[in-house]
């Protein structure tokens, strides 16, 4: 029973910051510095391992594929299932797991000891609200992130596929003929559903940090534990967005 | 030092002639089961000095907190003025400092950053106006050198003049203090002394300062007040509270050290 009113008072808290942080939209044009850092710090952190991560799951995707398509001669159809999973699910998921683990864990663990160590309350007593200061920023600049990020998590996983069909000797596809089926049975539509998935997940996920970070009480060992309960949240938040969000979508 | 501070332009405070006072009005607060304040009553009249004296551990700092609306009251209200102080719209009508006993500067900001942070939130003037004052109070309190540095960097007692020139560059009607020499050496309190009783001139801005420091008490205050167990035992004039015949207040104010018999030895007598 406490269960649950705990989780129904947090997702209340959670709508609570983002009708308080979307009061201060007007304010976004002379805070461009901060956010700037934000998308800067947002990219910075996710890029490298967004890169490595999708050119493997397209390779390994396309591996799978071709073992087992090769038996019903669909062979020639690998870079539409490639192109069409990337762009639809794998590539919006990782991106958003990854936001979670990296991105995520560190605004916690920023805006909770800001709160343990009374920064949170010098600015309200300052008159500086902490939704406009230190939540706006982030909210906006996951939003214009995501779909970047999104894109080169696509591309890297469709060219991974490529190689992969190319150079393994029992698929042997060209790039040539991979990419024509790619494109040929993919709509842009399929690739604006992954972006919109992406755009869903990054707010979500920020919401959810700042929401648990501002919202540590106690001492600095409860910094660890809302950066632990952030992260979870948000990959549980990811996992079951997703199933909404594709059943719209679909 | 303080010749300094006379020479700067503090004079030209924004809200000058428009001070508040604090009225407390049978505050009680509980933690839980621990009660932390009882029953308090007090009024700070608008342009005054008041100080809190008592000892570790006996509210101090949870009613300034109170004052400035970061705690709710259990039961009883604080107004600032007319406002309800744990109404947030309130800061927005009444300016207030406080200066944190831990200091509580942006850890991620440069001291001067941390100093220019709420006129620049605020709007109050352009990038070089804002210099003019951060480097105005950075000056009073000896800190040119640490302009750039972040707080990670800084000693105790630089923490707390950073933040007492954060809350100086504010330019408030309503200054809360808590311990403000805590942590310095004895002719950096007598500046701080100094800048807390000029301020006060020069503005008319109301004072409360939390403190153990009995100098600091003595010699600017205009009333004060002391707080055990989160009661007010006494309260008035520093002439009055010195006259007071309580023993606890005595003992408070003028502990003599004993060698032969300490207390905690007494204390441990008691147990047994
Ligand atoms: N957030 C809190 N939750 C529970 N108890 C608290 C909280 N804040 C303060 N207390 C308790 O309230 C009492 C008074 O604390 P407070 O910080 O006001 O003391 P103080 O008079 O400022 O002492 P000091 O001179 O050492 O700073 C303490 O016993 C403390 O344990
Ligand atoms: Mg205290």
């Amino acid at each position: 029973m406490n269960q649950i009113k705990l989780v129904l008072g947090n997702i209340g808290g959670t709508i609570l910051l983002l009708v308080r942080s979307l009061k201060y939209i007007p304010t976004l044009p002379r805070q461009f510095p901060r956010f700037i850092e934000q998308c800067y710090f947002i990219g910075y952190t996710t890029l490298p391992i967004v890169t490595i991560l999708s050119f493997f799951i397209g390779s390994v995707l396309a591996l799978q594929s071709g073992y087992s398509m090769e038996n019903f001669g669909a062979k020639q159809f690998i870079g539409t299932l490639v192109g069409l999973s990337m762009a639809r699910e794998l590539g919006p998921m990782m991106v958003s797991i990854l936001l979670a683990g990296r991105v995520g864990s560190a605004i916690t663990a920023e805006l909770a000891s800001m709160k343990v160590y009374q920064e949170v309350d010098a600015l309200e007593t300052m008159s500086i609200p902490p939704e406009r200061m230190l939540v706006l920023p982030r909210l906006a600049a996951v939003l214009v992130m995501m779909p970047v990020l999104a894109i080169i998590a696509n591309l890297c996983g469709w060219y991974g596929g490529a190689i992969v069909c190319q150079y393994t000797h029992f698929i042997s596809v060209d790039s040539e003929a991979y990419f024509a089926a790619l494109k040929h049975f993919m709509k842009p539509q399929d690739i604006v559903d992954g972006l919109l998935k992406a755009e869903v997940f990054g707010f979500a996920i920020v919401l959810v940090c700042c929401y648990t970070g501002l919202n540590t009480r106690g001492g600095p060992r409860e910094i660890g534990a809302s950066v632990t309960k952030a992260v979870v949240t948000s990959l549980i938040l990811i996992l079951v967005l997703d199933y909404f969000v594709t059943k719209i979508l679909l | 030092m303080s010749s300094n501070f006379a020479s700067t332009a503090y004079t030209a405070a924004p809200f000058i002639g428009k001070t508040f006072g604090v009225t407390v009005n049978k505050l009680s607060k509980k933690f839980g089961r621990t009660t932390v304040l009882r029953d308090i009553s007090l009024e700070v009249k608008a342009g005054e000095i008041f100080c809190i004296m008592g000892p570790s551990g006996s509210g101090k700092s949870v009613l300034l907190k109170h004052i400035v609306g970061l705690e709710r009251p259990t039961s009883g209200d604080v107004k600032i003025g007319e406002f309800d102080a744990s109404d947030p719209a309130t800061r927005d009508k009444v300016h207030l400092a406080l200066v944190f006993q831990a200091g509580a500067l942006f850890n991620s900001l440069s001291v001067y950053d941390n100093l220019a942070l709420y006129p620049r939130e605020h709007r109050l003037c352009n990038e070089s106006g804002i210099r003019d004052r951060v480097m105005n109070a950075l000056t009073i309190l000896s800190l040119e050198k640490a302009v750039k540095k972040f707080p990670s960097e800084l000693s105790g007692g630089m923490k707390k003049r950073v933040a007492i020139a954060r809350a100086l560059v504010m330019e408030p009607q309503l200054l809360l203090y808590d311990e403000p020499t805590s942590e310095l050496d004895p002719v950096m309190s007598a500046t701080i002394i100094e800048i807390i009783a000029t301020l006060r001139e020069q503005t008319a801005v109301t004072t409360i300062v939390v403190t153990h420091d009995r100098a600091l008490a003595f010699s600017i205050a205009d009333r004060l007040a002391i707080i055990m167990d989160g009661r007010i035992c006494a309260i008035g004039t520093p002439a009055e509270v010195k006259q007071s015949k309580d023993p606890a207040i005595t003992n408070f104010l003028n502990p003599v050290i004993d060698l032969k018999n300490p207390r905690f030895k007494q204390l441990e007598n008691n147990h047994e």
